[in-house]
């Protein structure tokens, strides 16, 4: 059984990737996940300084999801080469490195400095984080703005180039064209949904950042929906996550068109969620006779439409 | 490195309306854990609640021989992962995650060992006065409460040989008032080269003039601070703690990782 997956020049041992934000700098996971074993790690977003990010609290649990305004708390590109990359080579770990500028020089010198440090796979360009008001976000907003983003970067880098775009925008897959036009190798998708939680009792609003980012199973089906929608409009291939807990949802946006997959949420509830997903992927493809998993990538079948019409 | 296991509930003992003990089977994980380390802790199997919720490890729990069994969780019902451990029956199985992060360092005769408690913030001190008069430490507990019936396992401290001094703020049991008054009133009676730990769990406010108590006396304190967590990992850095940094400012810590027990006088309280 053959689970290998290609990002552009890329090839991933498998489709699972640990998504930004929920796996620290992936040294955290050393101890009880083989990072190793996973088809990539997305690092924590970083910008070129060090970050305090907001104060807590910085997340509030709804059902079925929870919300973050973490703000990006980070040490800044420097000590992650110096203090990071080390161990994430030595434990042959794909690291995909998401970045985030407040100005597109910003990602252009980040861009510069990861592609000359060893150990780095790919560049996730993180425009479309929701809890932060300068910078990232306002190029995922704007089609020209995530154009200039991504062609500015594509010059300064040979990495596969793979801007995460936001769900907080009307039309996601012109976005995931704009990437594509301005030489992404793939687009990773989606980031939270911008959501607020207040206390009744209080009136106060539950973060302190007021508003904050949903994630988690309640929002994959829109999260599958825009994958969808994405694949029909560009060939880059495309990193789906939005609520991913269990292999059949992994394999539901496979099947929507994404490539690959990341998983974020859920390894906070079950840290040990990845043998798990490749034991459910594997055991699907063998029920359903399929010898690569990549030739799931966009197999929906849109012409017959479910007839049940009796509720299971 | 922490141990995933689905635990049977061993016992459910109710204390009070809101506060119950909940015993777990869970062996290697008792046996791993040190006074002050936490678990992750999710009581079903549903997406709501969807996260699981960390706890102190209360007590460790043995058999006859000695031998680890399980742990045993203090908790006060608040919200519903909280009601779900609550109305726990024995039999029922949680999903137990553990031990997790850094432990109270304990400390050695002469040094006395101070812990202050407010309300469920008792929740790491069972299992940290067993481990210290088993070193044959002078351990005193400082333990406030809003009113005599949550003051609760008095006889189990008791019985370990440990001082007790008590405050309800509606005093139906012990001083009326809270728990810094008696604490900052033997802190200043206590001859400065009888060295004492202060250790210290319980509400924010409490915690905080617990740690200002103790460094106007010269003592070293450490805090077992409660936050909403995540993972309980280094993963999402939702649990932070502002530290002091010598510049002047402050920086955030990761208190899952880098905690849960830290330094009084390195927090920064405002
Ligand atoms: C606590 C938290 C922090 C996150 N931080 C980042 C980040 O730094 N960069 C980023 O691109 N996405 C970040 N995300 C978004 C996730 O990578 C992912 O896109 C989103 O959570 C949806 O996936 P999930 O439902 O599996 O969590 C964060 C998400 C969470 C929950």
């Amino acid at each position: 059984m053959d689970l290998t997956v290609h990002i552009g020049s890329l090839t991933l041992k498998n489709p699972l990737i640990a998504a930004s934000g929920c796996f620290g700098y992936g040294v955290e996971y050393a101890g009880i996940v083989d990072l190793a074993s996973l088809g990539g790690v997305a690092v924590k977003g970083l910008f070129l300084a060090e970050r305090e990010g907001h104060p807590p609290p910085r997340i509030v649990e709804t059902p079925a999801g929870m919300l973050n305004a973490i703000g990006l708390q980070g040490i800044g590109v420097h000590r992650f080469v110096d203090e990071k990359l080390p161990e994430l080579r030595a434990r042959r770990a794909t690291v995909i490195v998401n970045i985030c500028g407040t100005t597109i020089d910003e990602y252009v010198e980040l861009a510069r400095i990861l592609s000359d440090a060893e150990g780095v796979a790919a560049l996730e360009l993180n425009i479309s984080c929701p809890n932060i008001k300068e910078g990232g976000i306002t190029f995922g907003c704007s089609l020209t703005g995530t154009f200039d983003v991504v062609s500015a970067v594509r010059k300064v880098t040979r990495l596969p180039v793979i801007p995460k775009l936001t769900p907080n925008v009307t039309d996601v897959a012109s976005f995931a064209r704009a990437a594509e036009d301005a030489g992404a190798d793939a687009v990773s998708l989606v980031n939270t949904f911008l959501a607020m939680v207040i206390d009744v009792e209080t009136r106060r609003p539950k973060l302190s950042n007021i508003v904050g980012g949903l994630s988690g199973p309640a929002i994959r089906p829109i999260a599958v929906r825009m994958v969808y929608e994405c694949r029909q409009m560009v060939k880059i291939p495309i990193l789906g996550m939005g609520g991913i807990a269990e292999a059949r949802d992994a394999i539901e946006f496979m099947i929507a068109g994404a490539a690959a997959v990341q998983v974020g949420t859920a390894s906070f509830v079950d840290p040990f969620i990845w043998p798990k997903l490749i034991d459910g992927i594997s055991q699907y493809m063998q029920r359903h006779h399929i010898e690569r998993v990549s030739d799931l990538i966009g197999t929906i079948d849109t012409r017959t439409r479910d007839k049940q019409w009796i509720s299971s | 490195m922490p141990i995933d296991v689905v635990a049977d509930v061993m016992a459910n003992r109710r204390l009070s309306s809101d506060y119950n003990v909940l015993a777990l089977a869970a062996p290697a994980i008792a046996a791993a854990a040190s006074p002050g380390q936490f678990v992750m802790i999710r009581p079903g199997r549903s997406h709501d609640p969807l996260l699981r919720r960390p706890f102190s490890v209360f007590e460790v729990l043995r058999d006859q021989h000695g031998a680890p069994t399980g742990i045993s969780l203090l908790n006060k019902r608040v919200g519903v992962s909280t009601g779900l451990i609550y109305t726990a029956q024995a039999g029922e199985r949680v999903d137990c995650l553990g031990p997790l992060g850094r432990p109270f360092s304990l400390v050695d005769p002469p040094a006395q060992a101070w812990m202050v408690a407010g309300g469920v913030g008792l929740a790491p001190f069972a299992a940290l006065a067993e481990a210290l008069c088993g070193r044959g430490t002078t351990a005193v507990l400082f333990y406030g409460a809003r009113t005599a019936a949550e003051l609760f396992y008095l006889d189990v401290f008791r019985a370990l040989g440990v001082e007790l001094v008590l405050t309800t703020e509606d005093g139906s049991l012990g001083e009326h008032g809270r728990i810094v008054a008696p604490l900052e009133r033997r802190l200043s009676s206590q001859r400065t080269d009888r060295p004492v730990m202060v250790y210290a769990c319980g509400p924010e406010g409490m915690l905080a003039a617990t740690a200002r108590t103790a460094a106007r006396h010269g003592r070293a304190c450490q805090i077992s601070v409660e936050r909403i967590m995540g993972c309980g990992l280094g993963g999402c850095y939702s649990c932070v703690v502002p530290m002091r940094s010598d510049d002047g400012r402050f920086h955030y810590v990761r208190s899952c990782i880098e905690g849960p027990v830290l330094a009084g006088d390195q927090i920064q309280w405002d």
